[in-house]
């Protein structure tokens, strides 16, 4: 059951910097981060120099970097999509990705989590989408699948994303936040299970992972609110792409995992004040939602790229109309595929 | 948001739950069970020999059932119900009067949280058919009306009231529930990991419904619950909670009702022989790869707005689709109807006013 241990050189670790001193954040990673490569894209808004400690084989990508090797482009990397930017230059099957204000979580043993270990686990061990696991993911040690779980779909499908959780702040709205403000994830859920084909779920871009060869070009800066901001709360382009990455990952045949690994999120920003701004994501999800669960993507979009441009389609046709974010959101769909073609044809 | 509920003590509901437990050798399990069950009315349905007495520990208050009253009561429906498997506590739910039912196997004992605490496996299951659901949206923190927990971000406002919650599934620590060829495969398994969750299985998909463990609620669901025809003279063992738990996924995916699986643990102390299973289940192996499709692709008409007819209908569908599989499923589907009118004759009231809200 178990696959050929993944090669370091496979794996890029991708941090989009939206704050500039980030010497505990790396120090703290160190144990797991030190092996592979990273990509650190700093936030184009971003005006300090970049602080990060020595003894990593990394590349850094600034507004110029971005400027020079995108080209002219109407897609924004600002803020949280700076790190889009990464997954774009990146040339490895693996990413994984986490906000720079996570730390290494500790589980029901107080053992500190390796998250990169973990979620290189759930991506090269099979998903399970057709058919719900009791126990879970029946890869892991010590489970299986039980009675009663037709044995022709046990080989399972690849795992093309992994979504892991938060201890702490956890990736709430700003209204359920704001509400309850003294609210922490305490809860360790040592489970890690597929997400069944047609369910769809939110895909929170904190603490996530993907096969960029099967799905690289379906995770997309596109759908930005008029206020966008730094904090998690006043963004929704994760959940939009995310929630793409569903559909699509349904239409491959691919799987898509959540639950471990944790990462312990910093208590940062205010709720009360991100309300403010993050009602537009909220009322937008609302049409988001019911559209994505009618979505069918033609038989002949068999890659990625061919599902997000079909997407992108359909969004303007029966979204654009209802509010221009969503026109613009097909626009960048559109152009993030164009980019990331012209991106795939050029030289190593 | 989730619930407001949460914080408030779960309530016993000890007039409206029925524990229904198969058995065919004792009842000696309930003593460690009895600080969490003694206040609840338990239905014995007793198998195989009618002639054996069956001891009840002193202090519970009971009915038991051995199949002299299952034929009495039933007369020639009776056909429905299984002999020699455990299939035959569904006579359990049929009989009760109450809105919930908990059903238990009599190897399941009280679980130890991380904590080690006792486990209350009846209080958890309360809680989860007390809250709602979330079939249609994935929620990534599990139970957002489970305390500490709620609805992430992303999560459309629109679809947090949830949907009733009919079923809750409970998990087992110890001896999982593994089929004959895992159980030969890995004999020395033991399920120890305590996943601390509670999580709705989504519109659209399939599970494997253990019947150790489950808990559900009578009035929404109940004659969905018919664990099908198993034990003596049948050519099949060991599926019947697996038949009941993909009609009733089916059925509640219709009726807009949520399937719960998690928490509750228990502990679950026999193994039982695994050549004696691979018998029961080996037909049922191949069965399941014709099942499964049927299961997934089944869709019930608009005019289904009853657990009864939905099961009415599902019925003549196993009997067009699966009866070319094997005549058993011929019989199962003639079997299907009538622990339906079984039931309505046994419930009266509840055929006629038994429309699911939508």
């Amino acid at each position: 059951m178990s696959q050929a241990p993944i090669k370091d050189n496979e794996v890029d670790i991708v941090i989009g910097a939206l704050r500039s001193d980030l010497s505990s954040f790396f120090n703290e990673w160190r144990a797991y981060f030190s092996r592979f490569h990273l990509i650190i894209v700093k936030d184009p808004d971003l005006k300090e120099e970049l602080k990060i400690p020595d003894g990593f084989s990394l590349n850094v990508y600034t507004k110029n970097d971005i400027d020079r090797i995108v080209g002219s482009t109407s897609i924004s990397f600002s803020g949280y999509s700076c790190r889009y930017f990464g997954f774009l230059v990146s040339k490895k099957k693996y990413i994984i990705s986490i906000d720079d204000d996570c730390h290494p979580a500790k589980d029901n043993k107080g053992n500190f989590v390796d998250a990169v270990a973990q979620h290189i686990e759930n991506l090269t061990t099979p998903a399970t989408p057709f058919f719900f696991n009791t126990l879970y993911d029946p890869y892991r040690d010590g489970a299986d699948f039980v009675r009663g779980y037709p044995f022709s779909l046990r080989n399972g499908v690849n795992c093309a994303l992994s979504c892991g959780l938060w201890l702490n702040l956890a990736d709430l709205d700003a209204p359920t936040q704001a509400l309850k403000p003294s609210e922490r994830n305490n809860r360790y859920v040592d489970a890690v299970l597929t997400v069944p084909t047609a369910a769809l779920l939110p895909v929170s871009g904190i603490n996530i992972a993907f096969d960029r060869e099967a799905v690289g070009p379906a995770l997309f800066p596109a759908l930005r609110l008029a206020e966008e901001g730094k904090v998690r709360w006043e963004t929704i382009e994760d959940i939009w792409s995310g929630m793409c990455v569903k559909v699509i990952c349904d239409h491959l045949g691919l799987g898509v995992k959540t639950g471990l690994p944790y990462v312990w999120r910093t208590d940062r920003g205010d709720a009360i004040e991100s309300l403010k701004k993050e009602w537009e994501g909220v009322k937008l999800m609302e049409e988001v939602v019911p559209f994505l669960q009618s979505t069918m993507l033609p038989v002949t979009a068999a890659t990625a790229e061919d599902c997000v441009v079909e997407m992108a389609k359909t969004v303007k046709q029966q979204l654009g109309s209802s509010n221009p974010v969503f026109g613009h959101a097909a626009d960048s769909m559109l152009e993030w595929v164009r980019i990331w073609k012209t991106m795939g044809s050029r030289p190593s | 948001m989730a619930a407001e509920s949460r914080s408030s003590p779960t309530p016993l509901l000890k007039d409206q739950l029925d524990i229904v437990i198969p058995t065919i050798r004792n009842l000696d399990f309930l003593e460690m069970w009895r600080p969490f069950f003694q206040q609840y009315h338990l239905i014995i349905v007793q198998d195989g020999d009618p002639s054996k007495t069956i001891k009840v520990p002193e202090g519970f208050d009971y009915e038991l059932y051995n199949r002299n009253d299952i034929n009495r009561i039933l007369g020639p429906k009776a056909s429905c119900i299984s002999f020699k498997d455990s299939a035959c506590r569904c006579f359990g739910y049929m009989v009760s009067k109450k809105k919930y039912i908990y059903t238990i196997d009599d190897d399941c004992f009280v679980a130890k949280d991380p904590s080690g605490k006792d486990i209350n496996a009846l209080e958890q299951h309360i809680k989860n058919l007390l809250s709602p659901s979330t079939p249609l949206f994935f929620n990534t923190l599990y139970d957002p009306y489970r305390e500490g927990a709620d609805f992430v971000r992303g999560y459309p406002f629109s679809l947090r009231d949830g949907a009733p919650t009919a079923v809750s599934h409970g998990l087992w620590l110890n001896i999982p529930d593994y089929d004959a060829p895992t159980q030969l495969v890995k004999p020395l398994e033991r399920n120890t990991r305590y996943v601390d969750a509670v999580m709705t299985i989504p519109k659209g998909t399939l599970f494997p419904m253990c019947g150790m463990n489950l808990a559900f609620d009578r009035e929404l669901i109940g004659p969905a619950m018919y664990f099908g025809l198993m034990g003596d003279g049948q050519p099949i063992g060991r599926y019947d909670d697996m038949w009941a738990g993909w009609c009733t996924k089916v059925i509640c995916d219709h009726l807009g009702l949520g399937v719960k699986t998690g928490l509750p643990y228990i502990w679950h102390s026999k193994a039982s022989n695994p050549f004696v299973n691979l018998k029961k289940e080996y037909k049922g192996i191949f069965w399941q790869e014709e099942l499964i499709p049927f299961f997934q692709q089944a869709t019930l008409s608009k005019d289904c707005t009853t657990v009864q007819k939905c099961y009415i209908e599902l019925s003549k569908q196993v009997k067009a689709k699966l009866g070319k599989v094997d005549d058993y499923f011929n019989k199962l589907a003639d079997a299907m109807v009538t622990w339906i009118e079984a039931w309505d004759e046994l419930n009266p009231a509840a055929a006629t006013s038994n429309e699911a809200s939508k």
